[in-house]
């Protein structure tokens, strides 16, 4: 049964008073909740932080479903989001996430057999001047090529958390 | 050629700290305008003509003024949200000065009357985020927020509040029902936020950019502001230039600049051989120029939208010969599709069928009326629905079609791209 950790529960209970409405804290803590539980949220999450927060569990459903950063399935270790807006797809965004699939041996939304990596493509993260582009967990890998992002991920894989 | 005002100290070490701010005259804006009235320093923002740098270039002095006096705790919230395809300006701004979009703050906050704000940052943005974090821990650790600043008998406090990845939270309604806890679904206006928007209390929202350039104004003066750029454009602003040219980047430049030379000097032109076909001059949801339009278009608000295109985001994205036309479209209507938040039908539907006719062209089954029903559709999503993402994605689909209809027509005639080795030619989607 999902729980939070000590810390977790804290950091939801000073969410709740930290803004002028309860309500606000949904979003902070859902991202706290995933961060939890290894990078997704699922219904038993939900239920279970609609009780510890004492906030309608459709409230939380809602906001859940609507924001595109609360993951419906389970990631990689390396969530490996890589940008196709038109920036990026005009500089090889697109060829990029094929390559890296094709590379790693697995499709689109799905983690690789060892739990590694799992690749989306995203809409624009706002480094179009650094196309193209990956964001893997909450670091930003801008100018690459299939060949160097390659590079980064077998490196992160092997321990080296920054992948250079 | 460039012109540093918001971005003079970019490039120094430790300008993200407090120490290295404060050394280059950072927060003396502040202890200034702590000593003016309110009022004037909403009147010094409306004289110096400053407008909105995060799309819809709307005065700020003058949004500032719709506040009612009625008693109300108002908010301010900063539009971190950057999200329009083509913009990293915000980005650049939050990492390399954080404490300027603070101590800007600040001076809004007090010309407003405001003991509350927000920094509405998209949750992507986790880098830009801690290190705005840090410079509030040091504002409030220096007596800059919090009670009585500075001994001026003004109290503000200032929070971050972080998005989970959505466009539409870059609406300021929408952004609103976010801080909320809610779907960032926009919401009708009026009433304006100004009247009621977090909580139903009055509340501003103004963009990184123009919140860090009110510090530009309080230190120089509405009439020095003015000196750079347009009469009806005045200031400088940043440029995320991106796309098909050698040296892209965030570049300042006085309004009324030519888009051509930020393309050619700055961005240091396209590759070799390469030939200039298309801008996108303000963020995706701008109407495209051709390449003659775009060899005489300045960036100013004024001379845009006289080429019935918009300065927006200043998200300038420059595409060169090797694109096609089908594709690129393609991947803007995915886009706003995917994005659209559902609420009104012209969007959600019209978003849908604007990229389903697209892929239908895209994957060579699409028929000469398709490419009128585009134009129909899109038409037909300007103006009535509650937000403005339904005519940002209609703008790109009508402008496409009508200045680029030959390759659409090809496309349909020949079930391939009329550019030979695109970047589409090898993709299956």
């Amino acid at each position: 049964m999902f729980k939070l950790s000590n810390k977790g529960t804290e950091f939801v209970k000073n969410e709740l008073s930290r803004y002028e409405s309860r309500r606000s804290a949904i979003l902070p803590c859902l991202t706290l909740a995933q961060e939890e539980n290894g990078g997704y949220i699922n219904a038993e999450i939900i239920s279970y932080l609609a009780h510890l927060m004492d906030i309608p569990e459709s409230q939380i459903q809602e906001v859940f479903m609507f924001y595109t950063m609360y993951n419906k399935k389970p990631v990689g270790k390396f969530h490996v989001q890589v940008c196709c807006n038109i920036s990026c797809a005009m500089n090889g965004g697109r060829e990029l996430v094929q390559h890296l699939t094709k590379e790693f041996r697995v499709n689109d939304g799905e983690v690789t057999s060892d739990g590694n990596f799992s690749f989306s493509r995203v809409e624009c993260l706002g480094a179009c001047g650094g196309a193209p582009m990956m964001q893997v967990n909450e670091e930003y890998h801008e100018n690459l090529t299939p060949e160097k992002a390659v590079h980064v991920l077998k490196n992160m894989a092997k321990g080296n958390s920054h992948g250079s | 050629m460039e012109v540093k005002h918001l971005t003079e100290h970019y490039d120094k070490d430790g300008y993200a700290t407090i120490k290295g701010y404060q050394k280059l005259g950072g927060y003396e804006n502040l202890k200034k305008a702590l000593k003016m009235k309110p009022l004037d320093i909403i009147n010094e923002v409306k004289a110096s003509g400053l407008r909105g740098r995060g799309g819809a270039g709307f005065p700020t002095g003058v949004k500032w003024g719709f506040l009612p006096n009625n008693g109300e705790p108002r908010y301010l919230l900063c539009n971190a949200d950057e999200g329009e395809p083509g913009t990293y300006k915000d980005r650049l701004m939050m990492e390399r000065a954080p404490h300027q979009l603070i101590e800007g703050m600040i001076i809004s906050a007090f010309a407003i009357g405001s003991p509350k704000s927000y920094i509405y940052i998209r949750g992507e943005y986790f880098y830009p985020k801690s290190i705005v974090e840090k410079a509030l821990r040091e504002a409030y650790d220096n007596g800059l927020l919090g009670k009585n600043i500075l001994g001026s008998g003004f109290n503000h406090d200032m929070d971050i509040y972080s998005g989970a990845g959505a466009y539409i939270c870059g609406e300021e309604t929408g952004m609103i029902s976010s801080l909320e806890g809610k779907k960032g679904q926009p919401k009708l206006k009026p009433p304006f936020p100004a009247i009621q928007g977090y909580l139903g209390k009055p509340t501003i929202v103004n963009n990184v950019e123009t919140l860090a350039a009110v510090t530009l104004v309080i230190r120089d003066g509405a009439a020095a502001f003015r000196k750079q750029g347009t009469e009806k454009s005045p200031g400088t602003k940043l440029f995320s230039l991106s796309g098909n040219v050698v040296k892209p980047g965030n570049y300042e430049v006085p309004l009324g600049y030519k888009l051509i030379d930020l393309i050619n000097i700055e961005g240091g032109g396209l590759k070799p051989g390469r030939k200039l076909k298309a801008v996108i001059p303000g963020g995706s949801s701008a109407k495209i120029l051709n390449k003659e339009e775009s060899e005489k278009a300045t960036l100013d608000y004024e001379c845009l939208a006289q080429m019935d295109t918009m300065l927006g985001s200043g998200a300038v994205i420059v595409i060169d010969d090797t694109n096609c036309m089908v594709d690129l479209l393609g991947v803007l209507m995915h886009f706003y599709h995917h994005e659209s938040c559902g609420q009104c039908t012209p969007c959600r539907e019209g978003t849908g069928w604007l990229e389903k006719l697209v892929n239908g062209i895209k994957s060579g089954q699409g028929k000469l009326q398709d490419i009128d029903l585009i134009e129909t559709v899109a038409r037909n999503m300007c103006g009535r629905t509650i937000c403005a993402l339904s005519d940002a994605a209609a703008f790109p689909a009508m402008s496409f079609v009508l200045k680029f209809r030959d390759e659409f027509e090809f496309f349909v005639r020949e079930g391939r791209s009329k550019i030979k080795g695109t970047s589409y030619a090898k993709m299956h989607h």
